[in-house]
């Protein structure tokens, strides 16, 4: 650079701050209201336990008892117990046989989440390859607008922190909370599909389409997938409304919202990995 | 989920990935961890874009600050928003995803060590196209 | 209307692929009118097409892979055919039908004959093994299976439809780019593995949640069976690779349908990538398929030798260390691709880390037999026949692994004879002692014996007949897929060849003989004591074929070798057995997601393959609205009555009681 001294308003060439600030004031106006009444403990409505005596179908035991704490010779848990035990304490408690269907439903999901980021890790990898391949044509340096890409951010960082709300809320069978968090975070995941579109549409119309080059086409294809994720979750969300809305706090559907909120976090930290490596690393090349 | 079948769950030494383990349904304390999670995940998006855009630091020493910044966002949000601890209940849940991460780390790294050294040995695929003629 | 396809596609003018097609045709129209006129169609429905049981999925994984087995295998017939005719002449096949065949015969072999056996095995013994009811997403499994099915049939409608690939078992590009392949068959291929993948993706994450989450009270990690432990790293491996997979050919798609430009020769494509992708997830998946096969081994060898494995935790400790080395060492797949000599060092040196744990697990294998009491049923043939084999075939993989030698036998007859002897002397040797072992636990009589003791003869014989010629013919410079050559030193080589194929059809054969005349005769091979081998682990607790929902009461485990010491507790005891206090049990409900999910999955991956675009969006419409309807339903499970349950674990109590005091009289 020309010179130490840098001219005063450089930081807010792209105003980057203002998307993240706006993140802050709408997440302080939704803690004002939890505060007040965040402190009241709400039961648990009949249908629910009902729901979630017949819905643990796996577990042979039906009744959970105390726990005898922690199994000998398994000290990290690693295992489902040791040791031997006397067939009348059978019903009672004593080793874990499977697990609850939370559990097994989480971690399913969450096995599935690692895959997909792994799909996502092979788009990564051939971006990294390919990101030098212009072929002639307009580099990242010359397309990416910060400014565009601190919007998306600030509204699917916000997204994420309604979707957690909307867990929150459903956890606690507060409609309100769960509806209103959840149409927050369509309003927003909405926002940021938009704006990538008409990147993408700009893009396209320049003459910079996927293929135009090997490095539009890493990053169309890694950027777009991340968008199609985005897309489907949005879908989902949608149909995880319709489904507490027609069929209440079931548990199965609780199970869903909680896969859901899985994949809506995985999917922003997919985005933290897209906006460092190909957005800010990319504009400043 | 119901009060009787989370405390059945509790018994369990394991907890769903994205579910905290809290008692009861305390809307503030739940809120609390997602709120935390979005300061810091605020704070360090503006530092990454600040540093991405300054000339203030030494130009090389940026990328390599924004590799730590989004690894230190990537555990913020596992950490608040996906729930993932240390505890004796996620042993599971970390050991999957440190094998997940561990399969990323060698996937990428590999392509790009092999590829660099590729490109180093070899022609570019246009050139050697263009010797073909 | 109907994108690119017209009456060109049916090669009404090729008398191969027509007669071969027509046979095909012919063979699936009969079946089908068998079943309609017979009136099995409810039947299957009911009982099969909709069932959500792991035992009845993984019969049908099996079954679908040994159809496939027979269709790979002809194509292989086909190649060893051509290759002792085709000297100084053109042989019978043209050569872009014979590139077809090999490619056909690759894909095949590993995607819908390996992984179909494996998978089926895992499904169908796991959860037994693990002492559970089923696998943890039941509905899912079936989705999978027909999904798998789904990329089956395609790959055969190519058969009758336009053309396959002809461009090996992996789409090298540029030559898979469609400057150069312009034709539908890499698209075959391509949509073919995109949905089996993800079949295989749902049923990996499947039985990795149901392995680490879902035992018997009791079973602790270091309880379960060996073949749960190969099981869980293989599909451990399959969660981690598969998706890399599905990025590579998704971009080589993007490539042919959106002229992207990943893989191109033009703007800035790079070919190399796409090798370095697709072995990335090639490597793990030679891993995924022979994992399950050394699973499979350790629980024969030690039921066969009346004897505990030994080391165990080794074994786990290699089965572990493998499935993480596995992902470090794809580089040897392409040595000569220009990488430099560092980078060659530290993969070759890698690779040959990978031969220590698989040596602890062979020492592990011959210290189980030694001082056991070993009998040689079928199942420890294979065994046996899979340790020597496998042997060679391992030493030969530490010699390509070698750079410089990898320079000389890259490409060669060597590399192929070397990973057959791996391929067939490993997994497919695992998954036939898998099948004959298990298959008195699915149906409820053994195989034949003499017939079963044959083929294995044959199969052995055939193999080294077929492949060790090749290791020769390698070294002396013969490369793969050559339609046709002048070299007269390689002619009797590809003859003996040519030999050992026709002994190894002997084997298959024998082996459909013998399952025609087990089935025959099988009141007089009837088990009912659901412990034919005395096995040690809690599959063998239960009834042959087990009920629907495995066990009547969850077993508990106390030790080791669950079943083993149930048995041995037993007989100490010498006491009557205990009443059980049975209870009910929910079990999910079947459902006809699967096939019709998989359905829509065949209309769409045609429709995509011949650019007819409605019918694309029609396929996905149909999937997505089956999704929807089946999240919509209310009751995913149904409830067994303690009463039922009393009654049919009692009657196969006492079948069994009457069953060993036959024995015991007999004696």
């Amino acid at each position: 650079m020309v010179g130490g001294q840098k001219p005063s308003g450089a930081p807010a060439r792209y105003g980057w701050w203002k998307p993240l600030l706006g993140v802050a004031v709408v997440a302080t106006a939704f803690l004002a209201p939890f505060r007040v009444r965040g402190d009241v403990a709400v039961p648990a409505g009949p249908g629910g336990t009902l729901g979630s005596a017949t819905q643990d179908g796996l577990r042979q035991d039906a009744g959970g008892g105390t726990p005898s704490g922690p199994p000998r010779g398994d000290r990290n848990r690693l295992g489902h117990g040791g040791g031997t035990r006397d067939r009348q304490h059978n019903t009672e408690h004593g080793e874990r046989g499977p697990a609850s269907k939370r559990i097994i439903v989480g971690y399913g999901f969450w096995i599935f989440l690692l895959s997909d980021i792994i799909m996502f890790a092979a788009f990564f990898a051939s971006y990294a390859v390919l990101s030098g391949e212009t072929a002639g044509g307009p580099s990242g340096r010359e397309l990416f607008e910060l400014r565009n890409t601190a919007i998306e951010t600030a509204l699917l960082l916000a997204s994420s922190f309604t979707c957690g709300i909307a867990t929150v809320g459903v956890q606690a069978h507060r409609g309100t909370w769960f509806y209103g968090a959840m149409a927050a975070t369509f309003v927003l995941g909405a926002g940021f599909i938009g704006m990538e579109a008409s990147e993408f549409a700009s893009m396209v119309a320049s003459g910079a389409g996927p293929q135009r080059s090997a490095f539009l086409s890493a990053f169309f294809t890694l950027v777009g997938c991340h968008g199609l994720h985005v897309t489907a979750g949005l879908l989902w969300l949608l149909t995880m409304m319709a489904q507490v809305f027609a069929k209440g706090y079931r548990d199965d559907i609780l199970r869903r919202v909680m896969c859901f909120s899985l994949f809506w976090h995985a999917l922003d930290i997919v985005w933290v990995a897209l906006f460092t490596v190909v957005y800010l690393m990319g504009a400043g090349q | 989920m119901s009060q009787a079948a989370q405390g059945r769950d509790r018994h369990h030494a394991d907890t769903a990935p994205g579910d905290a383990q809290r008692d009861g349904h305390d809307l503030a304390q739940g809120v609390r961890s997602y709120l935390i999670g979005l300061g810091l995940a605020v704070l360090l998006t503006a530092v990454s874009f600040f540093v991405a855009g300054t000339s203030l630091v030494w130009q090389p020493s940026i990328p390599v600050a924004l590799f730590v910044l989004a690894i230190a966002q990537m555990g913020v949000h596992l950490v608040f928003f996906l729930h993932i601890t240390t505890g004796p209940d996620n042993v599971n849940n970390v050991m999957a995803l440190a094998f997940g991460v561990l399969i990323v780390i060698l996937l990428i790294a590999g392509s790009l060590w092999i590829m660099s050294h590729l490109n180093h040995n070899m022609l570019p695929m246009d050139r050697l196209m263009q010797m073909q003629r | 209307m109907l994108g690119k396809l017209t009456w060109a596609a049916i090669p009404l003018d090729q008398p191969i692929p027509l007669v071969a097609s027509g046979v095909v045709g012919l063979v699936l129209v009969g079946v089908l009118g068998l079943i309609v006129v017979k009136g099995w169609l409810p039947y299957l429905w009911r009982e099969w097409i909709t069932s959500v049981d792991h035992k009845r999925i993984g019969i049908m994984y099996c079954l679908l892979a040994l159809v496939m087995l027979l269709r790979g295998f002809s194509d292989a017939l086909l190649m060893r055919s051509q290759q002792a005719l085709a000297y100084q002449a053109p042989g019978f096949l043209p050569p872009e039908h014979y590139n077809q065949v090999f490619s056909a015969h690759g894909t095949l072999m590993i995607f819908f004959v390996s992984m179909p056996f494996v998978i089926g095995l895992m499904n169908f013994a796991v959860p037994l093994q693990l002492g559970i009811r089923d696998v943890a997403f039941p509905t899912l499994n079936s989705v999978s299976f027909w999904l798998t099915a789904t990329g089956a049939l395609l790959v055969n409608i190519s058969l009758v439809v336009g053309e396959f690939a002809r461009t090996g078992w992996l789409p090298y590009p540029p030559l898979s780019e469609l400057t150069y392949s312009p034709g539908v068959g890499v698209d075959y291929y391509l949509w073919a593995l995109q949905i089996s993948g993800v079949g295989t993706l749902m049923s990996g994450i499947n039985l990795v949640t149901t392995i680490l989450k879902i035992h018997a009270p009791g079973m602790t990690y270091l309880r379960m069976p060996m073949f749960c432990w190969t099981s869980l790293a293989s599909n451990l491996l399959i969660v981690a690779a598969f998706p890399i997979l599905t990025a590579t050919l998704a971009m080589l798609l993007l490539d042919r349908y959106l002229g992207f430009h990943f893989f191109t020769n033009e703007a800035g494509g790079n070919a190399m990538m796409f090798m370095n992708l697709i072995w990335a997830w090639g490597h793990p998946e030679v891993y995924i398929l022979i994992l399950p096969a050394f699973g499979v081994f350790s629980e024969v060898v030690s039921t066969f030798s009346q004897k505990p494995l030994f080391g165990y935790r080794s074994m786990v400790g290699a089965t572990m260390v493998i499935c993480v080395l596995a992902f470090s060492v794809w580089l040897h797949h392409f040595f000569t691709m220009g990488a430099g000599g560092d980078v060659n060092a530290i993969f070759g040196i890698l690779s040959m880390i990978i031969a220590v744990p698989t040596g602890v697990k062979v020492f592990n294998w011959l210290f189980t037999m030694y001082g056991g009491r070993v009998t040689f049923a079928p199942p420890m043939l294979w065994a046996v026949g899979f340790m020597v084999t496998f042997v060679i075939g391992g030493m030969t993989g530490v010699l390509l692994a070698v750079p410089p030698a990898d320079f000389v036998l890259h490409n060669s007859l060597f590399l192929v004879a070397h990973f057959h002897n791996v391929v067939i002397g490993g997994v497919l040797f695992g998954a036939f002692a898998g099948y004959t072992y298990w298959f008195p636990k699915a149906f409820g009589f053994r195989l034949d014996e003499r017939l079963g003791k044959w083929s294995f003869w044959c199969w052995i014989g055939g193999f080294y007949l077929a492949f060790m010629p090749l290791y020769v013919l390698g070294l002396i410079g013969m490369t793969r897929r050559m339609q046709h050559y002048d070299v007269a030193a390689w002619r009797p080589w590809l003859l003996i060849a040519g030999v050992g194929a026709l002994l190894i059809l002997a084997g298959i054969i024998l082996q459909v003989a013998q399952l025609v005349i087990s089935i025959r005769n099988r009141e007089s091979l009837r088990d009912l004591t659901g412990d034919p081998w005395n096995g040690r682990s809690l599959e063998w607790a239960t009834a042959s074929p087990p009920p629907a929902f495995n066990f009547a009461v969850l077993p508990e485990v106390a030790g080791e070798e669950a079943y083993w010491s149930i048995k041995e507790r037993a007989r100490e005891q010498a006491q009557a057995e205990e009443e059980l206090s049975y209870a009910e049990i929910e079990m999910p409900r079947n459902s006809p997601t699967g096939f019709i999910c998989a359905f829509f999955a065949t209309v769409m991956g045609f429709a995509l393959i011949w650019h007819i675009w409605w019918m694309v969006a029609l396929g996905a419409a149909g999937a997505f609205a089956t999704f929807v309807v089946f999240a919509w339903r209310n009751r995913s499970e149904y409830v067994i009555p303690a009463a039922e349950v009393a009654r049919v674990d009692r009657a196969y109590r006492a079948a069994r009681r009457k069953a060993y005091a036959d024995l015991q009289a007999a004696q």
